[in-house]
């Protein structure tokens, strides 16, 4: 039995063979859509995310499957005291599959240690959020093509942006893949990326705190948010909010074939003008997260 | 009191310098019945300073906490007044309930009955981290 707690879980050839599948599943929807009759989905969202849960029944739903579960702790015996161990025992008794969010880092695990059913963590606090990375792979794969030759840009929050460090982790494992890293001081990305995972596979990088620096290079460029919370003084984030907003004028410097990813939410850091340009594939990447976790599903079932 | 040669136990050599007390406590070596001497701050050729436990008994030690704590150390088993097997310790690749994870968000903060965990993410450098949460161990 297969869970998925890490994106490194999973090797390059089975993320390929997933991206093929969302890719078949975007071309014939029908085909699918009785591949999870009788099926049960456990959505276990111990603090809320209403996209990514949507996201996870929506896929369900559309392969014929039906979805259980809960949106917050308040609502679950977690809200007694009841321990994450316990939780899962019980549910997996109930469910065929089970997707977890959860504030603390490394509860899915512990969930995939004790479950009779697949595990899929759908977001550990600040640690992991495997199904947001496979997303953002299947849209680079989709709009630019490729996942091997790009440069790829994460602009913002790059040291608590978790979203950032799974898809750096990801990406490092295909060829020819460079790295700008875009950040204030504050926000670098942090050291054991680049010690642990970046100089050990001898990737390309670059840090800067420019944001136009690179912009005419890049392939890709994710965006996340700047939060306010994250500086030490409020000077430094007014100082330092307005560099990394991307609007239509900055953007006109970049490829005509670049893509523009963002995990969402987007607060202001994406201008609402550059939603017009047709390199802004945000929300078609929110779409994409559907088709990724059904082809998910359909894997850790072992539903062909 | 002389504390002679052993004639079958264990010395634990070329032991950090300053680490013998902390090995001793964690080991749980004041619940043994037999001799135990610490010497601490030895003359070293390798070393310039070391550390050396000698237990007058062999016991089943933990040489995973050995190694996490002092990877420099030597364990010598002692049979009839001669070394019978000498074994090199290292860094080991896990370790349970030795440390515990600092991070407040990580699962072992709340979670009941669960084993404090580690693994080796690197050698050189000596680092573990919280096998659930991956935070570096402080």
């Amino acid at each position: 039995m297969r869970h998925l707690i890490d994106i490194l879980e999973l090797s390059v050839d089975e993320i390929d063979a997933l991206i093929e599948t969302a890719n078949d599943i975007i071309a014939n929807p029908e085909k699918y859509a009785e591949k999870c009759r009788h099926k049960k989905l456990a959505t276990l969202f111990f603090e809320p995310s209403t996209r990514t849960r949507l996201s996870f029944e929506a896929a369900m739903y559309e392969l014929g499957g039906n979805v259980l579960g809960f949106s917050e702790a308040a609502s679950s015996s977690s809200a007694k005291g009841e321990s994450v161990s316990d939780t899962i025992k019980v549910v997996s008794s109930y469910a065929d599959i089970i997707a977890m969010r959860h504030p603390k880092e490394g509860a899915p695990m512990v969930a995939s240690m004790k479950s009779d059913v697949p595990v899929i963590n759908a977001g550990d606090g600040g640690h992991n959020h495997p199904t947001q990375t496979l997303t953002d792979l299947l849209t680079i794969k989709r709009e630019i093509g490729r996942l091997d030759n790009i440069v790829i840009g994460y602009c913002g929050d790059l040291k608590f942006g978790r979203t950032v460090h799974s898809l750096a982790n990801a990406l490092s494992r295909y060829k020819n893949v460079k790295m700008v890293f875009i950040s204030p001081e504050e926000l670098r990305i942090p050291d054991y990326i680049i010690e642990e995972v970046l100089k050990p596979l001898g990737i390309e990088y670059v840090e800067t705190a420019d944001l136009m620096e690179y912009m005419p290079e890049l392939d890709v460029l994710y965006m996340t948010r700047v939060q306010r919370e994250r500086f030490f003084n409020e000077a430094d984030y007014i100082r330092l909010k307005d560099s990394y907003i991307l609007d239509a004028e900055k953007l006109s410097h970049a490829k005509e074939t670049a893509c523009v990813l963002h995990p969402l939410p987007r607060v202001n850091e994406i201008a609402i003008e550059v939603d017009e340009d047709p390199r802004a594939k945000y929300f078609i990447q929110a779409k994409y997260g559907k088709y990724i976790r059904m082809a998910l599903i359909l894997k850790l079932l072992g539903i062909e | 009191m002389i504390i002679g040669n052993i004639n079958n136990g264990i010395v634990l050599d070329h032991i950090e310098a300053g680490k013998c007390m902390e090995i001793y406590e964690v080991l749980k070596l004041n619940e043994l019945e037999c001799t135990v001497a610490m010497i601490k701050n030895a003359d070293s050729v390798k070393m310039g300073k070391k550390d050396i436990i000698k237990i007058f008994e062999v016991i089943d030690l933990d040489l995973d906490v050995i190694g996490y704590m002092a990877p420099t150390t030597t364990v010598n088993i002692i049979e009839n007044g001669k070394v019978a097997s000498r074994k090199h310790l290292q860094l080991p690749e896990k370790v349970e309930d030795v440390i515990t994870c600092k991070n407040p968000r990580c699962i072992t903060s709340v979670e009941r009955g669960l084993k404090q965990s580690f693994k080796l993410t690197n050698r050189e450098k000596g680092i573990y981290r919280c096998i659930y949460c991956e935070s570096e161990a402080k």
